[in-house]
């Protein structure tokens, strides 16, 4: 089956032209300048995002950003206001969706209740006019894919909900898409399923290598599965970049806190562009952002502090949670400002609550962000 | 009749057989069979078995009822042309105006018959009063507050939103995923709103009579006046034949429900698909 969705698609890629990048297959997918409101409500403001043939590219952001908006423009259930989406760069907004050939899974189940998982799976197929042995043989190939071989026969009320999620995957690539777009597709499930089903994704997307776009607002899906991660806010596109990248080097203060785990604590915002906090001054990362001098709030992770035992210190130990090689110990600094710090586990045994210790920031360049 | 309002067995929080609650519910059902088999037993013993053998013979008969079954036919026909691709595009695209729509459809039920066939008398043009087809658009009317509630109560279960969307995804246009997708999942819906409105019709006496046409109902109620045995007999059948019918709809509807998740089904509500665990 691989081989045979790798032919297909490589032969439409030549046909069409498409940009291709080496070493991948699939379709280039490009939103360009894409805007969109609901009334008052500005959903979408001037999102650009390109993705390379191939390539998983998910969307994060709180409910709202406008992230489902975007998916649902690609896929065509909704109009840009302004902007285009080229796909492998021809413009698609006057394509219908029947037309778009783009694989969808939706966050609430969608399997057509009247259908069996393999009438379900083939129903993209039917709709292309594939003869029904051809197609009953593909779509049975398409549930074998996903592990559901033994229950083809059975309707969607009779599986669960990880299998028919699964089943809606399979329906969705069976008619080997351009582009796959999954609107949260695993929000639904419990997190055993959710991590299962989380990998298997991944490994049929890179295997098959169709471009996708991946809709959610769980970080940590999104930077386990993602080749890039787009963080989305108020509509706008804050910041688009590998997993790490995005955690080290967050380009504002909302990607650094909706990424993982920021402490914020009080400093002191100079002219030179450097910020005084914990009794010393280090430079800042985000000197263009909108924060004038004066009181201001810098942003460090539990990584990016330091942390001694000492007698009189600036802060007290108030808790400490085992996370495996490392221990995340509370502490509390004056001002009653609570920080979180990482230790590697060893070190943090000698670190009991109640114990003085003494925080201070290495001296990297940190972000800053308006006090809140 | 007791099917249709059958109450599921089992279940979570059903309590166990015999408990105070259970004893209630088999006293209602008791006190209500009986408020409804005492006229109906007393019926059948004034009209005599014998009376059913010759309605069948009586002057009339098939005539009317021929005109009721052509009546219930086109009604069904129109209500379910106009109701269905109405109430499916108000799901679609304007659920806002869905409370309003619930509104507009239980006008005909507010509004007395007899102020709804004079109106209508009143301006409809010559060439539609000389038809009593003119009765089914009147029906049309009725029978929409039924059919709508009916197809809603079908289409709240589907999650129609997603269904479509999915569907148009997998490259099927409007033709092919209204009959595959959307119809095949309406079919339990469409069969009670077809039920209530072929019963509403077959029984309706006060326009018909209002508008000068011998319908099924006319006919007993004039009959009554001469052979008041037979005329029993004809409502009898009818009301027996009336709720084979509804029976038949309820036994189908729970068959093709089960299949594809439901539960039983009742004439308003089509139980929403269940979802085992993960």
């Amino acid at each position: 089956m691989t081989a045979n969705i790798t032919g297909n698609t490589t032969s439409n890629a030549a046909a069409d032209g498409i940009r291709q990048v080496s070493g991948t297959r699939g379709t280039s997918v490009v939103l360009q300048d894409l805007s969109r409101s609901f009334g008052a409500t500005r959903a979408l403001d001037g999102l650009s995002i390109e993705m390379a043939p191939g390539e998983l590219v998910a969307l994060l952001g709180p409910s709202g950003c406008g992230k489902t908006t975007a998916l649902r423009i690609v896929a065509g259930f909704e109009s840009a206001d302004s902007g285009a989406v080229l796909i492998d760069g021809r413009d698609i907004s006057s394509v219908p969706s029947n037309h778009r050939d783009m694989g969808m899974v939706f966050q609430s189940y969608s399997l057509f209740p009247n259908m069996t998982a393999l009438d379900n799976v083939a129903f993209g197929l039917r709709m292309r006019k594939i003869g029904a042995a051809d197609r009953r043989k593909r779509a049975s190939e398409q549930l074998e894919m996903v592990g559901l071989a033994p229950q083809a026969r059975q309707f969607p009320h009779q599986l669960s909900g990880g299998q028919q999620q699964r089943v809606a995957l399979a329906r969705a690539l069976a008619i080997e898409p351009r582009v796959l777009l999954l609107d949260e597709p695993l929000s639904a499930l419990d997190a055993k399923v959710r991590l299962q089903l989380r990998e298997q994704i991944r490994t049929l997307q890179q295997r098959l290598g169709t471009t996708t776009l991946f809709v959610t607002h769980d970080q940590e899906e999104a930077l386990s599965m993602a080749d890039r991660v787009g963080v989305m806010s108020h509509g706008k596109l804050e910041q688009i970049a590998a997993p790490d990248e995005l955690y080290e080097h967050p380009a504002t203060a909302f990607v650094a806190e909706f990424v993982g785990i920021m402490n914020r604590i009080p400093g002191e915002l100079q002219d030179g562009g450097t910020v005084t906090a914990l009794d010393k001054s280090v430079p800042v990362m985000n000197q263009s952002a909108d924060v004038s001098p004066g009181p201001v709030d810098v942003l460090v992770r539990p990584e990016g502090l330091r942390l001694q035992a000492v007698e009189n210190g600036n802060g007290i130990v108030t808790t400490r949670t085992f996370l495996g090689s490392v221990t995340r110990v509370g502490v509390l600094l004056s001002g009653d400002v609570t920080v979180q710090i990482d230790k590697p586990s060893a070190e943090a045994a000698a670190l009991a609550p109640g114990s003085s210790v003494s925080v201070t920031l290495p001296g990297d360049p940190v972000l800053v962000a308006p006090r809140s | 009749m007791a099917s249709i309002i059958r109450a599921r067995r089992g279940g979570p929080g059903g309590r166990p057989p015999g408990s105070a609650p259970n004893a209630w519910r088999w006293v209602v059902l008791i006190v209500a069979g009986v408020y409804f088999l005492i006229p109906l037993w007393s019926a059948l013993r004034f009209a005599g078995i014998k009376s059913f053998g010759s309605v069948v013979s009586e002057d009339g008969f098939t005539s009317s009822l021929g005109l009721s079954v052509r009546l219930a036919v086109v009604t069904t026909v129109i209500t379910i042309a106009l109701m269905l691709p109405t109430t499916v595009y108000v799901h679609l695209r304007l659920p806002k105006v869905r409370r309003l729509m619930e509104g507009i459809t239980i006008l005909p039920i507010v509004i007395p018959p007899v102020v709804l066939i004079v109106g209508v008398l009143q301006i409809a043009p010559g060439s539609l009063k000389n038809t009593p087809y003119l009765l089914a658009l009147v029906y049309v009317i009725l029978a929409m507050p039924f059919a709508y509630r009916a197809i809603d109560a079908g289409l709240r279960a589907l999650d129609l939103k997603t269904v479509v969307e999915a569907s148009n995804s997998l490259g099927a246009g409007w033709i092919n995923t209204l009959w595959r997708v959307v119809l095949p999942n309406l079919r339990t819906a469409m069969l009670s709103a077809v039920v209530l409105t072929v019963a509403l019709v077959l029984g309706e006496y006060t326009m018909a009579s209002l508008a000068l046409y011998q319908t099924f109902p006319v006919w007993i109620y004039v009959n009554s006046q001469t052979s008041g045995q037979v005329s029993v007999a004809a409502s009898l059948l009818a009301l027996f034949v009336t709720w084979l019918f509804l029976m038949a709809i309820t036994v189908i509807g729970t068959r093709q429900s089960r299949k594809t998740g439901g539960g039983s089904v009742t004439l308003f509500t089509v139980a929403r698909q269940e979802t085992r665990g993960n």
